[in-house]
């Protein structure tokens, strides 16, 4: 099983801290940058829900598409993970910020850029039985 | 239960809380040899038959791969419910070079806490008796991050030289990780004699002990073996048999 698992046990722990154990809808939103296996990751959530007893009805699992914005001259672009080399897009898969060691900026060529959104688990919510 | 805003957090916390005994490797002030002892430490621990652990957390200047010798290439990570770290004999051993083949990675504030959350929050490292997690020096976003997501699990383990100006800096540390609410905090004189354990226990710090200077470490760096055969190994193995216990 792979790192997913990690991921989908962060979701799990925090739904259940915050006191959701009987889930009708879980909704993660997941930035396409990390290239997660969402079908790895419903399965895992599924596993994990049940070991820390979690009633899960329905996992949906939303795109995110990257965007970044270099902090210099303000240029905005998004990456296609598609057409990323697998050592890297491997890299980043684990962690997303690896990034910063591959890309610039397309237009200046600045390193000091952000990820505004894509980059990996960004939203958690929870439809709850009454 | 404390609630973290960030769900890694709490898997980072699950994860860490199963080790016996880990410890920040921390120094406001840098060139102190932070990495040099942490590596040692984690090492020699391990030569000795206890499950040990070395966590890089220096995302800007890794260098603990240096000292032990490892090219970016031989570094192995598995992936089974996350990640389980390169292993050397009994030491578990990660770093982001794997990731970055040590190229330079310059990461803002915001980009660093990522980095560290989602790092911690997939990292296995099972049954472990002692971690050591070395951290950039100074202290800014990185360090604060650690010292108040991973409080009740850490020991802060501080490193300095005899040096005025490391002993000043260092004293900052001290009072922002009281204020932290941290208790206990360890200190080891690096390079040097002994002459700062008066100053260190007058401020309620735990001093570990001394590592005098030698020339021999430089010439060592990269060489397990060598690394084994320093003259302050006695000195090290003393430090980790007070970490131990």
């Amino acid at each position: 099983m792979v790192h997913e698992w990690a991921l989908a046990e962060s979701i799990i722990l925090y739904i259940k801290q915050q006191g959701y154990v009987n889930i009708k809808k879980l909704r993660v939103c997941i930035g396409v940058l990390q290239s997660i296996d969402k079908e790895i990751l419903n399965y895992a959530l599924r596993e994990l829900a049940e070991e820390y007893g979690v009633k899960l009805d329905k996992v949906e699992l939303v795109d995110e598409y990257p965007l970044l914005k270099c902090n210099v001259c303000g240029f905005m672009w998004s990456i296609n993970p598609s057409e990323i080399s697998d050592d890297v897009r491997e890299a980043i898969h684990f962690i997303p910020e690896a990034i910063y060691a591959y890309y610039k900026c397309p237009r200046c060529g600045s390193l000091d850029y952000s990820i505004v959104k894509g980059r990996g688990i960004s939203e958690i919510s929870v439809d709850v039985h009454e | 239960m404390m609630f973290m805003s960030d769900p890694r957090l709490l898997r980072a916390l699950k994860t860490l809380s199963k080790i016996k005994r880990v410890y920040l490797v921390l120094s406001s002030k840098g060139g102190v040899g932070k990495s040099t002892i942490a590596t040692l430490i984690a090492f020699y621990a391990s030569s000795r038959g206890v499950p040990s652990g070395l966590l890089d957390l220096d995302f800007v200047n890794p260098s603990t791969h240096v000292i032990l010798g490892l090219r970016v290439e031989d570094i192995k990570y598995i992936e089974e419910k996350g990640v389980i770290p390169h292993r050397i004999g009994l030491l578990s051993y990660f770093t982001i070079v794997a990731y970055t083949r040590d190229l330079p990675l310059a990461l803002s504030g915001e980009n660093a806490r990522n980095a560290l959350r989602e790092l911690l929050s997939i990292v296995n490292w099972d049954n472990l008796e002692l971690l050591l997690i070395d951290t950039p020096p100074g202290i800014s976003d990185e360090q604060l991050e650690l010292i108040y997501a991973l409080r009740g699990v850490i020991k802060p383990l501080l490193i300095t030289t005899p040096s005025r100006l490391a002993w000043h800096s260092v004293s900052k540390l001290i009072e922002l990780l009281r204020g932290a609410g941290y208790e206990e905090l360890y200190l080891v004189e690096n390079m040097g004699n002994g002459e700062l354990r008066y100053l260190v226990e007058k401020q309620g710090v735990k001093y570990l002990g001394y590592v005098p200077y030698i020339k021999q470490i430089e010439d060592s760096i990269g060489d397990l073996n060598k690394l084994l055969q320093l003259n302050v190994r006695a000195n090290i193995d003393e430090l980790v048999s007070k970490l131990l216990v």
